[in-house]
């Protein structure tokens, strides 16, 4: 059901539409580089503190070939900045004209108006070389309103020297890494996995794994209570239980990153943008070979872990809509695509990146390609963010208050179909 | 609303002082002004029609200048609370969200789509569990803050309230939590309160005792969170108990002394009574603050785990801000209801203090 008809048919329309577009949107390029722009655009970068400064520069570069734009970068923290968007793009004043989108936030201010669709725009510039699955993003109700920018998706850090002191292999599933801990256990007396109790985001690894997903988009059909997230809450509840992992209900993102850092725990589900992080840790910071990621492990089912990364979006009030998307186009550029790699080791999105001989040799691109073709695609509805908090109470609810798995993965659903309401899923 | 309350409560406030030192003196002829001032203010509200219009033009007519005076406030007062509470009240009676309220973005202008639907929305949160169980534990949390507050304030302005060495340094140490920012030490609290890094498990661990999960079990949550409101909320309340305090003349504690009175009935015949005008008032506001303490509960734990410390203005706050699109029509019903409960808490509250012989 997961990676079934509905999301390859969208796909596949997203992919004939980006390239039906190609051909009106091309060949600006040269014309709009001679000094067709001009004014000011804001730019709301949402990079973690490692990322911004690199961001920033780059955003400003942005004037040195148009030097009738005024670039005005301002950072906005991610866990803040969807708020920021809706309040500033509701209230029509403030907001930036081109923004550093989440994945999951495009369909959400496209259904409501606030992004400018940008098909047939300068904005858009060789659409068939971005991935697949990072363009799935951008699409809503057959339009496009946003560039991919950056790619991610979840992976299994791993501690080599533990695993090795252990004797143990690298495990490709749920089921072997809870077999692995109890050696691990005993041999190095450390514990073999931080488990991202706290966070939503984390619980879908687990959920595609049994092969489910939290809803069918296609069939208008809450999916979560079907059967495998019953099984993924169970899943992660045994893991806590038997003690092959440790969790928290809040801060897991520093404790986890510092758990593993230290040596604590021999494994982590992690995405690229804590690489850096965990290279600075004291099990790594002498050893950075030390460090291995792997793909997610697998549940019975399957192997999945989801899409993540960053779009950028232009807001369709912007009073510089053609400066905006020149923005765009360069923000999204292979050009910079290649830079943040080879800066920040983030993945790009446009296959041609991923030729050039920095980025191909990159170890962290080399962990992480494979696992980004293979990331599962989130359901690109409007919906998609407030599916996350419910999903966050029942995690809770399982792995601290005692409630049933079932009983959970069924109280999911039921606030799913509340938040759906208007959509008539079943 | 906020503002109107906190007007009417700095009045009282202001005429508490005096009253309780009069009534410190003659009980009885505090009791029959607090009685007979409550009686006139409430009948000159309900004069008769054709009495009022003429009493308004001779007054117009006389005091011309004190309604032009008046007039700007009023102004503003009305735009800034008046009209976004008629905006909330009827947002609450329709299905207004994000998606189909009027929005002009750009060029787009978007048409609002939303329709009137009467009541629906308070059938809906009346007739769901969610609703009764946030309420349950708003009130559990406001009864344990206020309570909490109280005593401790009171116990330590009592100590402060002394001739101790170093009395300023320890006034000044106690304020310290209200001068910082709520936000920032709701932050520092939260890193007290890591289960795995946090400072408070690492004494803990000191002593041998096992980690407490402060912030991921229901209980413990509750604790910490009812624990950073009192620290937050105490200098307040120092600060109002002490100016109490020192309103109480010095001749009475002698004068008790004199008969033979030891601390315990000093403290209950003299302390309470002086400060009880100001403690009802303090407690009245510290209700209503805690009641719709938003910062303290979504900062610290979001209102988890699961939704074991959701209080009912962060669901609501959850209900617009954090879902999309954002509901405004059932977060509005829910900021109505809220409301609603706070002035009948305050009129029932006010009602049971005249009847102790209180001034308002």
């Amino acid at each position: 059901m997961r990676r079934g008809n509905g999301f390859m048919l969208s796909a596949a329309v997203a992919v004939l539409a980006l390239t039906a577009t190609a051909c009106g949107g091309d060949g600006g390029d040269s014309s709009a580089a001679k000094g067709g722009v001009s004014g000011t655009v804001t730019y709301w970068d949402t990079s973690n503190d490692a990322e911004k400064g690199t961001y920033k520069k780059i955003a400003e570069d942005f004037e040195k070939r148009h030097p009738k734009v005024d670039v005005k970068y301002v950072h906005v923290n991610f866990g803040d900045a969807n708020q920021k968007f809706k309040n500033a793009a509701g209230g029509n004043s403030g907001a930036p004209d081109v923004m550093r989108t989440e994945v999951a936030w495009v369909a959400d201010f496209a259904n409501l108006g606030y992004l400018a669709p940008l098909d047939g725009t300068p904005a858009i510039d060789k659409p068939s070389d971005y991935i697949k699955n990072a363009a799935g993003s951008t699409r809503f109700k057959g339009r496009t309103y946003a560039l991919p920018q950056v790619t991610d998706t979840l992976g299994l850090f791993y501690n080599k020297k533990m695993l090795k002191e252990a004797g143990v292999e690298v495990p490709k599933s749920f089921d072997e890494l809870k077999k692995s801990a109890k050696k691990i256990k005993s041999r190095t007396g450390k514990t073999a996995l931080y488990l991202r109790g706290d966070d939503p985001y984390w619980f879908l690894p687990y959920l595609y794994g049994e092969g489910g997903d939290l809803v069918d988009p296609t069939a208008k059909k809450v999916t979560v209570d079907d059967g495998p997230g019953a099984k993924a809450f169970a899943r992660m509840k045994d893991l806590v239980d038997s003690k092959a992992a440790v969790t928290d209900s809040s801060d897991g993102q520093e404790n986890g990153l510092k758990a593993f850092q230290d040596g604590d725990v021999a494994m982590i589900v992690d995405g690229p943008w804590d690489i850096a992080g965990a290279l600075q840790g004291k099990e790594f910071k002498d050893d950075k070979d030390n460090l291995g990621v792997a793909p997610v492990p697998a549940g019975s089912k399957d192997r999945g872990s989801p899409q993540g990364g960053w779009n950028l979006s232009v807001y369709a009030g912007s009073k510089n809509l053609r400066t905006a998307q020149e923005f765009a186009k360069y923000m999204s550029s292979a050009e910079v695509q290649q830079r943040t790699t080879e800066e920040l080791s983030l993945l790009p999105t446009r296959r041609s990146v991923y030729d050039e001989p920095s980025v191909a040799k990159n170890a962290m691109v080399e962990f992480f390609k494979p696992a980004v073709d293979n990331a599962v695609q989130r359901p690109w509805i409007a919906e998609g963010n407030s599916l996350f908090e419910p999903v966050r109470g029942q995690m809770d609810a399982v792995l601290t208050g005692g409630r049933s798995p079932k009983e959970a993965a069924g109280k999911v659903g039921d606030e799913f179909r509340k938040l759906l309401k208007d959509e008539n899923y079943k | 609303m906020a503002v109107e309350t906190t007007r009417r409560a700095a009045t009282a406030d202001a005429g508490g002082g005096d009253s309780g030192a009069a009534r410190a003196g003659g009980r009885g002829t505090g009791n029959e002004t607090g009685r007979t001032g409550g009686s006139e203010s409430a009948s000159s509200g309900t004069g008769g029609r054709g009495g009022a219009v003429a009493g308004l033009r001779r007054a117009a007519q006389v005091h011309w200048y004190a309604w032009a005076m008046v007039a700007p406030v009023v102004a503003v007062i009305a735009t800034i609370v008046g009209y976004p509470l008629l905006r909330g009240v009827w947002l609450s009676l329709t299905d207004a969200d994000e998606a189909n309220v009027e929005r002009v973005i750009g060029v787009n202008h978007l048409p609002a789509t939303y329709r009137f639907t009467g009541l629906d929305n308070y059938e809906a949160i009346l007739g769901d569990s969610v609703f009764w169980d946030r309420l349950g534990w708003t009130v559990v949390w406001t009864v344990g803050c206020v309570g909490v507050t109280f005593l401790l304030g009171l116990t330590l302005a009592v100590m402060l309230n002394r001739q101790v060495r170093g009395r300023s340094f320890y006034r000044i140490g106690m304020i310290v939590p209200w001068g910082i920012p709520a936000f920032v030490s709701v932050f520092a609290w939260k890193m007290l309160f890591n289960e795995k890094n946090g400072l408070l498990n690492k004494v803990l661990d000191g002593g041998g005792i096992e980690a407490v999960p402060w912030l991921g079990d229901p209980v413990w949550a509750k604790v910490a969170v009812i624990a950073v409101n009192v620290w937050l909320g105490v200098p307040f309340m120092i600060v109002a108990m002490l100016g109490a305090l020192q309103g109480i003349p010095g001749e009475l504690y002698e004068a008790a002394e004199m008969d033979g009175a030891g601390p315990w009935q000093r403290f209950r015949n003299i302390t309470l009574p002086g400060v009880r005008s100001v403690s009802s008032t303090v407690v009245l506001l510290s209700t209503i603050w805690t009641f719709n303490m938003f910062p303290v509960i979504y900062l610290l734990t979001r209102g988890g785990p699961e939704d074991s410390t959701e209080i009912l203005v962060t669901y609501a706050f959850r209900l617009s801000f954090i879902n999309s699109p954002r509901d405004y029509a059932t977060s509005a019903a829910w900021g109505v209801l809220i409301l609603v409960l706070l002035s009948l808490f305050t009129v029932v509250y006010r009602r049971t203090l005249r009847r102790q012989g209180e001034v308002w």
